[in-house]
């Protein structure tokens, strides 16, 4: 075969791969803005965890900016857990799970897919948090969106890879709901610490100081590391 | 033989300890800066490095189960974690009782003591997640994968002195470049090193039997359940 021809395979294959992919983020997505069962739910128990915040220290403006990024990410922790614990719980009823890895997608693909879903899942939640997060503790966020719309994008794929592999990891426990944030949360303490770092910072209206950067490279390094397991992994994690 | 290796690794290790206890505290003088107290470094550090090397070890076998599929491996993942849970825990007290006695606080949250309390939660969640999965295939599998994600933060306690300015000492030990010990100081550490790993070692051995026992047992229930 002619190099030429060999790179339009390998073309070929990736847009087949990345239209599987898509095709179970847009089944995952579509189940969801019809049944909007986990949203809703993540929704109102992240408004919840912020009404209780304002209870558990004097929401000031000083101390709230000194701790804002803390609070949005616990929020974002927690909510997220429900979304990601539905990821694959939801694919038991009627064996779909069993259905999806017999189909031709493989478990990688599988994996992004869902990954793509649940990012999609966070950051509808963390869009609808932030103003409201705003206009409960007088934080002026709007000061650094770009910086902002990076670093909620790096720390929310750290979220979404951690919690949809441990989430296929758990799938099929007797204690799925607690085995899933135990294992969880530790795994992902030094995206969120990172993210929180930042967020802080972000949240003064003040762009990032060189200082920061370290906390940049640490997720973007979790991310790529964990992406790289997860889709290493999967497959051993489903199939065996 | 593993019997004898258990019993010669724990007669060197509890000869090496008496001695090495004698060295620390009969023979070593008193640090310039810290009084009686640092003494405690030749615990706290040896039981770092040997639950981190435990920790290494956990991985390899995992990674070694998810090749090659034979229970073997996933019973050395098994037993070596959780000696090594253990040492972490002894890093974690002994460096307590230090900060306690130095910094006059029990904990503070730095990147090092975060880091590690973290590394020790992500392996407890390893030997529960264990006891939830009954079925052995299943569980050395999802164990090995939970096993090899938790190392990252292995990597991240190992380097956490030299990525962030921590309330936690710097590099002390020559290897690291760190030279902050006098050579007198520095050589019983190792020897008490020694001591500790074989400690390891022959409980890791002892607990591998266990396993093993436990796998011979499953499989006569097996046996049995099919007759």
């Amino acid at each position: 075969m002619t190099p030429a021809g060999s790179t339009a395979t390998t073309v070929r294959r990736d847009v087949i791969y990345l239209r599987q992919v898509l095709a179970i983020a847009g089944k995952d997505l579509r189940s969801e803005v019809r049944s909007k069962e986990t949203v809703n739910a993540s929704l109102s128990f992240a408004v919840v965890i912020l009404l209780l915040f304002s209870f558990a220290f004097d929401p000031s403006a000083e101390t709230v900016r000194e701790i804002s990024g803390g609070l949005l990410w616990l929020v974002f922790a927690f909510a997220g857990a429900l979304v990601l614990n539905r990821s694959f719980a939801r694919e038991l009823t009627n064996d779909c799970l069993d259905s999806l890895i017999a189909s031709p997608t493989s478990g990688g693909q599988l994996f992004l897919g869902k990954c793509i879903a649940n990012f999609v899942l966070l950051i509808t939640v963390e869009i609808v948090c932030v103003p409201v997060f705003g206009i409960f503790y007088n934080v002026a966020w709007t000061k650094q969106v770009g910086w902002l719309a990076i670093v909620f994008a790096l720390g929310t794929w750290a979220l979404t890879v951690i919690g949809t592999m441990f989430s296929a990891l758990t799938v099929n426990l007797r204690l799925r709901e607690l085995m899933l944030p135990i294992l969880v949360y530790p795994m992902m303490i030094p995206a969120i610490m990172g993210a929180i770092q930042l967020t802080t910072v972000l949240m003064t209206g003040a762009p990032p100081t060189p200082a920061d950067m370290i906390w940049v490279r640490l997720l973007v390094g979790f991310d790529i590391i964990f992406t790289i397991l997860g889709l290493g992994l999967v497959e051993t994690v489903l199939i065996g | 033989m593993r019997e004898k290796l258990i019993y010669l690794f724990s007669a060197v290790a509890m000869a090496l300890l008496v001695w090495d206890l004698y060295r620390i505290f009969m023979m070593l003088p008193d640090e310039a800066n810290q009084g009686a107290i640092y003494r405690i470094i030749y615990f706290h550090v040896p039981a770092a490095i040997t639950s981190m090397v435990g920790f290494f070890v956990a991985m390899v076998a995992s990674a070694l189960y998810l090749i090659s599929k034979n229970l073997r491996f996933d019973s050395v993942a098994a037993a070596v974690t959780e000696v090594s849970v253990v040492f972490a825990a002894v890093n974690l007290v002994t460096g307590s009782i230090w900060g306690r006695i130095i910094w006059g606080i029990w904990w503070t949250w730095d990147a090092r003591l975060t880091s590690m309390l973290v590394c020790w939660l992500l392996y407890a969640g390893y030997l529960m997640l264990r006891r939830a999965i009954d079925e052995p295939t299943q569980r050395a599998r999802l164990s090995a994968v939970l096993s090899i994600f938790a190392f990252v933060d292995v990597i991240i306690v190992w380097k956490s002195i030299e990525w962030w300015r921590t309330q936690h000492p710097g590099p002390v030990l020559s290897i690291r470049n760190g030279g902050g010990m006098a050579p007198g100081m520095e050589s019983p550490l190792w020897w008490n090193l020694l001591a500790m790993a074989l400690v390891a070692a022959s409980l890791v051995l002892l607990r591998m039997r266990q396993e093993g026992i436990r796998r011979e047992l499953d499989a006569m229930r097996r046996h049995a359940h099919a007759i």
